[in-house]
């Protein structure tokens, strides 16, 4: 069963169309990596995905009951937030702020959640630390702990592994591995990384100028634009 | 000692340390948010508008105030979108409206007169706020108070990651102006008690020290009030004690209170050092 599905999609800005006739569907326990090069249109891809972007044309549909404001988002980290004071905890906890409605304050089962999701992510005994004070590595897992408590069907991650030594780099994919397999939550990964694309993923989307790959991850390893880009067989 | 009780049955003094708690409070909650922003020039730049305001107001005889305020509320918009739509960099609109709006002031008050009420507004003047004035203080800064409070986790997921709140679903460009409003009449207000050259240390001391001391959010908003009302009344004891003016002594004892935090940090890092050190 799909749960985000689009068909004939042009994106862009007002007068720039960045990314056109796309034509790719996300199931719901897929694992999606988007690859291409900087400027090949993944962020403006994540910002339609997450509807901050209307299409030009085409459309996206979410289906199954997921909607857009509930994909759990881990964008990528801005020069605010290394020295910003605030708690595991109180960061983990406004993934629940989609589940606000019109009332201000987090319920007991809003924590409860952030709870339990902090124990997935392994912070549980840190989570009275400073943000700030935290490594590279567990500062992700944090984000990742918010992205779960915001979404519990479909998870899209910007880089998340950017800027990570190779143990912490490692141990964020198999994480990221097992809320994909054993809590059956989609994810769409936004990477460079094709060794761990061709290793992890279910599907790829590559997007190169003005061509676009989307099929299965053996689909790929055959493709022409796979062989092209990467000389093919070479991760094998 | 005593005599400085005796003078707390003073309406005037009453007044002023109703005012200037509230306002102290105000600009303690919202000056977090700017200060992790990096946005804390914006509450000097909203002042020298307010400064301007004043003159024409006062020059067209109309009441300072209000005028004021609303001004410095359209200003504040106009700050924002600039800054979002990056057309100019953040700090030179600041610098640009600032300075405009500065020399806008002084050429009215000097083609139109030296005026006292404006030197009041340039350099505070807590005692002498009028009972119009000191109504329209306390009402704006309860709901100051109440709307913050209310939109606290908000505010804090906005200020913590502006992309992931907008992908969730919070409308940032609206609480982005609702919290550009509110500073706008923080300073505004805040000008009759420190002055239009004094307004910004309200907004940037107390949040700066306690972002020293804290580790989270919550803590640095509340020790932020607290440390602000704290030396909103040391300086205000202190100026009636050695008839310092009391804007500038506010001043001071907020600086004070910084450089304490700023040792205190600095102890307890090394104490931690010296843990970690162990333990290894």
């Amino acid at each position: 069963m799909f749960i985000i599905n689009c068909e004939n999609l042009s994106i862009g800005y007002k007068d720039k169309v960045i990314l056109k006739n796309l034509n790719f569907s996300i199931g719901e326990n897929d694992y999606l990596y988007i690859i291409g090069e900087n400027g090949s249109g993944k962020s403006t891809l994540i910002k339609s995905l997450l509807k901050l972007l209307k299409p030009i044309s085409g459309k996206i549909d979410y289906c199954a009951g997921l909607k857009s404001k509930e994909i759990g988002y881990l964008p990528q980290q801005s020069s605010i937030q290394r020295d910003f004071p605030a708690s595991v905890e109180e960061i983990v906890l406004s993934g629940s702020i989609n589940r606000l409605g019109l009332k201000p304050f987090y319920t007991p089962k809003n924590k409860k959640k952030a709870r339990h999701n902090m124990e997935l992510m392994k912070i549980e005994d840190i989570k009275n630390e400073s943000y700030q004070n935290l490594s590279g590595g567990q500062q992700q897992r944090v984000l990742l702990a918010r992205a779960l408590t915001s979404g519990s069907k479909a998870l899209l991650l910007d880089e998340p592994v950017t800027g990570l030594d190779p143990i912490a780099a490692s141990d964020m994919y198999s994480l990221i591995e097992t809320i994909n397999k054993e809590y059956r939550i989609a994810v769409i990964m936004v990477s460079h990384d094709m060794n761990a694309a061709l290793k992890y993923a279910t599907h790829i989307l590559h997007l190169a100028n003005d061509e676009v790959f989307f099929g299965t991850v053996d689909q790929y390893r055959n493709s022409e634009i796979h062989k092209r880009f990467y000389g093919g067989g070479i991760y094998e | 000692m005593n005599e400085f009780f005796n003078v707390l049955s003073y309406a005037f003094i009453q007044r002023a340390l109703i005012v200037g708690v509230l306002i102290s409070l105000c600009s303690a909650l919202l000056g977090v948010n700017l200060v992790l922003k990096r946005y804390s020039m914006i509450g000097d730049g909203l002042s020298h508008v307010g400064f301007g305001a004043l003159a024409i107001a006062a020059a067209a005889g109309l009441s300072p105030l209000p005028i004021a305020i609303i001004i410095v509320i359209i200003s504040a918009i106009l700050l924002l979108k600039m800054t979002n739509s990056g057309k100019i960099k953040g700090e030179s609109a600041i610098a640009v409206i600032s300075a405009s709006a500065l020399a806008i002031g002084v050429i009215t008050v000097s083609v139109t007169g030296s005026n006292t009420d404006l030197s009041n507004y340039m350099f505070g003047s807590i005692l002498a706020i009028s009972n119009f004035d000191a109504v329209l203080t306390v009402i704006l800064s309860i709901i100051i108070i109440v709307i913050y409070i209310l939109f606290y986790n908000r505010i804090f997921a906005i200020t913590f990651d502006e992309d992931f709140a907008k992908a969730t679903g919070v409308k940032v460009s609206l609480f982005n102006t609702v919290l550009a409003i509110l500073t706008a009449v923080t300073v505004v207000v805040g000008m009759r008690l420190m002055g239009a050259l004094l307004v910004s240390s309200l907004i940037i001391f107390p949040p700066l020290c306690a972002i020293k001391l804290c580790k989270n959010f919550k803590g640095v908003t509340v020790l932020s009030a607290i440390l602000s009302i704290v030396s909103f009344l040391a300086g205000l004891f202190l100026s009636y004690v050695l008839s310092f003016p009391t804007g500038a002594t506010i001043v001071i004892t907020n600086l004070i209170l910084l450089i304490l935090s700023l040792i205190i940090k600095a102890i307890t890092n090394k104490i931690n050092l010296k843990k970690s050190k162990k333990t290894l």
